[in-house]
């Protein structure tokens, strides 16, 4: 543990009282380094740029994220298309609700967190109705749960489940039990915090639906 | 030449490897160096077996960087290929199989012995002055390895490594306001792809090796800045001899090298290399089964847990379902998440008792350390099976004597009656 042998050289407080004090302009020095320091500063900061940004999504990924043309004239009512590869890779739901299914959408009011659907991020103004829809009976949601991104199961019937004995359709996300009836409104007390996401969509003809363009104002 | 005799020849080369050592030192702190870490360097000589698992991670470590060299030889980071490539190394590669059984196994070796290493930390005090930087790098050092095997999870692009990234990714989306959008910017698309992939790679086999590397050479250069505890939480250094020696010091080299962590490293890679042989999935607890699925953005896995070493924040995570002030369960979630992470960093500064080792503290923090334990392995295990009602209401129980265990030390080492510390360390 050899303390290292320092030889002739000075020690620091030597050179320091070997400089007379009183010759140095402190107030001179001090704006120096602020003002180098703030200088490097910027400097930093604008070198940093390219390197957070080349993290957001690249023009490839933008393109990849382009709208989806989806033809429902096959979905049945009472059943649900999907997931389907679609907007932006992420896994949309497109629903044909019965009319008895819609009526029943009333009733889950009491149990759910946000019924009227107050967070105007989860859905277009088009869809903040509530089927939470352009049309009554064809919901389309992003199939991602708004917990932690898992993609929730489609449970139609009413009939009770493992996880709720008193079951009135709807989505069920495995991950950590969050469920959605079936215009994808959040129960309350589960992880989730919010409905699904409903995508911007709007409708071609009665059976081809474009996901990822809004429909027009009009 | 050939009739000098051979003891004469002996002192020559001696002579010449002085001379080398000497124009060495003249040039670099080699013989310093030397002493000053290991042949010199006073380590209590109570050590026992909870001294190993320091010197073990050192062991898993320099495994973890020779595997994951090779692997990168062979391993292709794309959206097409990743998968791939990870059956071509198990099948094709010569002793392919053995290099990623050797890394997998070795990222969960690392986790045990690393949380053996902080237990050891917890039971004698090893936090307490004059070591809280020592512990807080220690700290530093988990955090960067729960990021490193996080992000290395991502690489083999299986299903759930796709759909556990995501989880955590989403995470990120639970802070308010900038949530949504750094989650887009943390996965560089919008939702998890190769470019995702892409990043993961780079920061796991380059960017936090480097970290963790120079972390742990930190580390090391503070413990031998202030000196080992020991069992006892006794300072060694109070009782020198008049060289300036600790009396209860031993040297470094060969007392613990040789003596106490060969046979220690020999052992434990006997343990290491069965698991590699013969349970490298070690029931889908070190490599899980849907993992053996390539990742499909369309089809979440029915049940997603973490690897063994997150469960237990994993659990913890999961317990929080209701909002409290106005903020979002999912905020709650992965606040008390962070906080069990973080949270034995304040440690030096929790433990108020006059002593330091387990050993001589009272009751209470004895039945808290317990309790702490049980409520970890509780965790452990709770995180590794599907939510249901009693399971979230056993967690969050447990996340209360987990936090207890932190928030309740200044008040019960403070109160409970202590035994007296002897002067000098005892062989036990």
């Amino acid at each position: 543990m050899s303390q290292g042998d320092q030889g002739d050289r000075p020690t620091a407080e030597e050179l320091a009282s070997s400089i007379e004090t009183s010759s140095i302009n402190k107030q001179r020095r001090y704006f120096l380094i602020g003002a180098t320091a703030v200088v490097g500063g910027a400097g930093v900061v604008g070198a940093a740029v390219p390197f957070v940004a080349s993290w957001v999504p690249s023009a490839k990924a933008r393109a990849l994220g382009a709208p989806v043309t989806v033809d429902i004239s096959k979905l049945q009512p009472g059943e649900m298309m999907g997931p389907v590869p679609a907007w932006r890779g992420q896994p949309i739901f497109v629903l044909d609700r019965t009319p008895a299914m819609i009526d029943r959408l009333e009733a889950d009011n009491p149990n759910l967190a946000d019924p009227d659907s107050t967070n105007l991020e989860q859905q277009p103004d088009y869809a903040r109705n509530p089927t939470r829809s352009i049309r009554p009976e064809i919901g389309i949601y992003v199939g991602i749960c708004t917990h932690l991104g898992c993609s929730p199961k489609y449970y139609g019937e009413v009939q009770p489940e493992p996880f709720d004995a008193n079951w009135q359709g709807g989505f069920f996300c495995p991950c950590h039990g969050s469920r959605f009836d079936l215009a994808g409104r959040v129960v309350k007390g589960v992880p989730a915090p919010d409905n699904l996401q409903v995508p911007p969509y709007r409708f071609v003809s009665d059976t081809v639906v474009i996901i990822g363009e809004d429909q027009e104002t009009a | 030449m050939a009739e000098v005799p051979h003891n004469q020849g002996g002192s020559k080369v001696a002579a010449a490897w002085t001379s080398f050592i000497g124009w060495v030192d003249e040039r670099f702190p080699l013989t310093e160096t030397y002493e000053y870490h290991l042949s010199r360097y006073w380590a209590p000589k109570n050590f026992n077996f909870w001294y190993f698992f320091g010197v073990l991670s050192v062991v898993v470590l320099v495994n973890q960087l020779l595997t994951g060299i090779w692997l990168t030889m062979s391993y292709i980071p794309s959206g097409d290929g990743a998968f791939a490539s990870v059956e071509y190394i198990m099948r094709d590669v010569e002793f392919g199989w053995l290099l990623r059984y050797l890394h997998s196994t070795g990222a969960s070796a690392f986790f045990i012995v690393v949380y053996l290493h902080m237990f050891r930390g917890l039971i004698y005090g090893s936090y307490r002055k004059p070591r809280e930087l020592l512990w807080l790098i220690g700290m530093a050092i988990f955090v960067v390895l729960m990021a490193e095997g996080f992000f290395g999870y991502l690489l083999p692009w299986g299903n759930m490594s796709y759909w556990g990234a995501q989880v955590i990714v989403s995470l990120v989306g639970a802070i308010p306001l900038i949530g949504p959008d750094l989650m887009e910017w943390v996965r560089g698309d919008f939702l998890m792809s190769e470019i995702t992939l892409n990043r993961f790679f780079a920061l796991h086999v380059i960017a936090l090796p480097l970290v963790l590397v120079m972390l742990v050479f930190v580390h090391i250069v503070a413990l031998h800045h202030v000196g080992s505890n020991n069992p006892d939480g006794v300072e060694i250094k109070k009782h020198k001899d008049a060289n300036g020696v600790p009396l209860d010091g031993i040297p470094f080299h060969p007392y613990y090298t040789i003596g106490h962590d060969l046979p220690a490293i020999v052992a434990f890679l006997f343990v290491f290399c069965a698991v590699v042989f013969f349970a490298p999935e070690m029931g889908g607890y070190f490599l899980e089964k849907p993992n053996f699925e390539q990742a499909n953005p369309l089809k979440t896995p029915l049940h997603i847990a973490p690897v063994w070493y997150y469960t237990p924040y994993y659990a913890m995570l999961r317990a929080s379902t209701f909002p409290l002030f106005g903020l979002t369960a999912k905020f709650w979630g992965f606040v008390v998440m962070a906080g069990a992470i973080v949270l034995p960093a304040a440690l030096p500064w929790l433990d108020r008792s006059p002593v330091k080792s387990i050993r001589y503290k009272g009751m209470f923090s004895k039945v808290m350390l317990g309790l702490f334990v049980i409520s970890f392995f509780v965790l452990g295990y709770l995180g590794t099976i599907p939510p249901s009602k009693l399971a979230t209401a056993v967690a969050q129980f447990s996340t209360v004597v987990y936090f207890a265990y932190f928030v309740l030390m200044p008040w019960y080492t403070r109160v409970e009656k202590t035994k007296p510390v002897p002067e000098r360390v005892t062989m036990r």
